[in-house]
């Protein structure tokens, strides 16, 4: 505990102001202490996020079963590879991040300025990566569809086990129904798009379908779900109320609706970390490059937004475990 | 402001010549992290289904990595290494104490609610 030692020159005034017991500069410990209190933020999402895991432990959707798609690789089952390229995108973005700080303490203006740039730059490719994954989990792939107590059923081809779309097997009976728009009918009273089969479209396809299974949201303990027998199936499909094709807040085809949730909020609130992260290097990289940090003398300011960025760089690592991982 | 680095990691065993190398040094072992974390996550080894204290004990090694790259992102890229210990600890003890505190709170608590959902006479299957 060396802050307690005095560590004011001879002619400095303890109660004078001034004088740094924990040497860290003012603005750079309010940086710090910024981040243990978004820091307990984040730890309060992913516990809530725990909690709801642990309330619904039997039935929570499997990670590698929902995030599964690599770019350019259509239809191929690639779990974990894509945000492990995120993770990379973001954690070398921080090595330039801290590249640049080093570069400040030797007051080289130009070092500082690229390697910003290229922080910027992971960060912006980072944001993108996310784009593209949220945009995999709103649309969906196989679609699902939901029972009256809630239960996700999706379904499986019965040789092979493997998920099968629903535009695969879904009888055609035509129908009338349409979309209710705000400009038919009672003002301001719409609804939202309707699925692109109806319930009864899918229960006649999957009636005279044979090769067809429903794979329950129950796991069976050993990271898979499990599978009804035949007989199982056709009494269950009796149940469906709704098709659900991708996620929203109300309800998706992965399972419990809190999976989706927490996913929308925490991956978000991170995403909006990181845009911020990106906007505030963005500042300050114009600053470097206009010269204010040599005018002043020292890069402190680089400093500080590096601990900001590297910040979100640590959620990441957090989110990535606890949503991709365990 | 001169600032005085500390170019050892692993407790002295490692030292680098530079910031920069170290820098680097620590990129690579957190990427080996991740390398491990990925591969295990994609083969997920039989032995490790086995359940260790509540959770699988591959769910124990990944969460025990993430503490470990957490800790050398927060030491060596955002540079707690070089600042006073009073410092860093008023930065990570109130986190240290107050997280898994929360933790264990909640947890608890959503499996008590799962034990009343699965046993008790509320039903949520209908």
């Amino acid at each position: 505990m060396d802050a307690t030692l005095t560590n004011q020159s001879e002619n400095e005034n303890i109660w004078g102001g001034g004088n740094k017991p924990l040497n860290a500069s003012y603005g750079k410990m309010m940086m710090w202490f910024f981040i243990v209190s978004d820091a307990l933020t984040f730890s309060g999402f992913l516990a809530a996020y725990g909690f709801s895991r642990f309330k619904f432990i039997e039935s929570w959707p499997i990670a590698d079963e929902v995030f599964n798609h690599f770019p350019f690789l259509h239809g191929v089952d690639a779990p974990m590879y894509y945000v492990a390229l995120m993770t990379f995108i973001l954690i070398f973005s921080s090595v330039t991040m801290v590249l640049a700080v080093d570069a400040g303490h030797h007051m080289k203006k130009n070092k500082v300025a690229f390697y910003m740039l290229l922080t910027i730059v992971g960060g912006a490719i980072f944001l993108g990566s996310q784009a593209w994954e949220w945009k995999n989990f709103i649309n969906g792939q196989y679609g699902a569809v939901e029972t009256r107590g809630g239960q996700i059923l999706q379904f499986v081809n019965a040789e092979t086990g493997k998920r099968v779309n629903l535009s695969s097997f879904a009888a055609s009976i035509p129908t009338d129904r349409s979309q209710h728009k705000a400009k038919n009918g009672v003002w301001y009273v719409k609804e939202s798009t309707l699925p692109t089969y109806s319930v009864e479209e899918i229960t006649a396809g999957f009636l005279a379908n044979d090769n067809l299974l429903i794979k329950t949201q129950q796991n069976d303990g050993q990271g898979h779900k499990l599978v009804l027998d035949r007989e199982g199936s056709i009494n269950k499909i009796t149940q469906a109320v709704h098709v659900v094709e991708g996620a929203n807040l109300v309800r998706n085809e992965y399972g419990s609706p809190l999976f989706a949730n927490f996913f929308f909020f925490i991956t978000g609130f991170h995403g909006f970390h990181v845009f911020t992260g990106v906007l505030i290097n963005l500042i300050i990289f114009f600053n470097v490059v206009i010269g204010t940090y040599e005018k002043r003398g020292h890069y402190e300011m680089v400093e500080k937004v590096g601990l900001y960025w590297h910040f979100v760089d640590l959620v990441w690592v957090f989110v990535f475990t606890f949503f991709y991982l365990v | 402001m001169a600032v005085e680095h500390k170019l050892s990691i692993f407790r002295g065993r490692l030292t680098f010549k530079s910031v920069t190398q170290k820098i680097w040094g620590v990129l690579i072992f957190l990427s080996i992290l991740t390398i491990v974390e990925v591969a295990l996550g994609i083969f997920k080894p039989q032995v490790l289904m086995n359940t260790f204290l509540g959770m699988k004990l591959l769910n124990w090694i990944f969460i025990i990595l993430t503490i470990i790259k957490a800790y050398y992102i927060a030491w060596d890229f955002m540079h707690l290494r070089d600042e006073r210990r009073s410092f860093t600890s008023s930065i990570v003890l109130p986190l240290l104490i107050l997280i898994p505190y929360l933790i264990f709170i909640l947890l608890l608590e959503a499996d008590y609610i799962y034990n009343v959902m699965s046993d008790g006479f509320v039903s949520w299957n209908f």
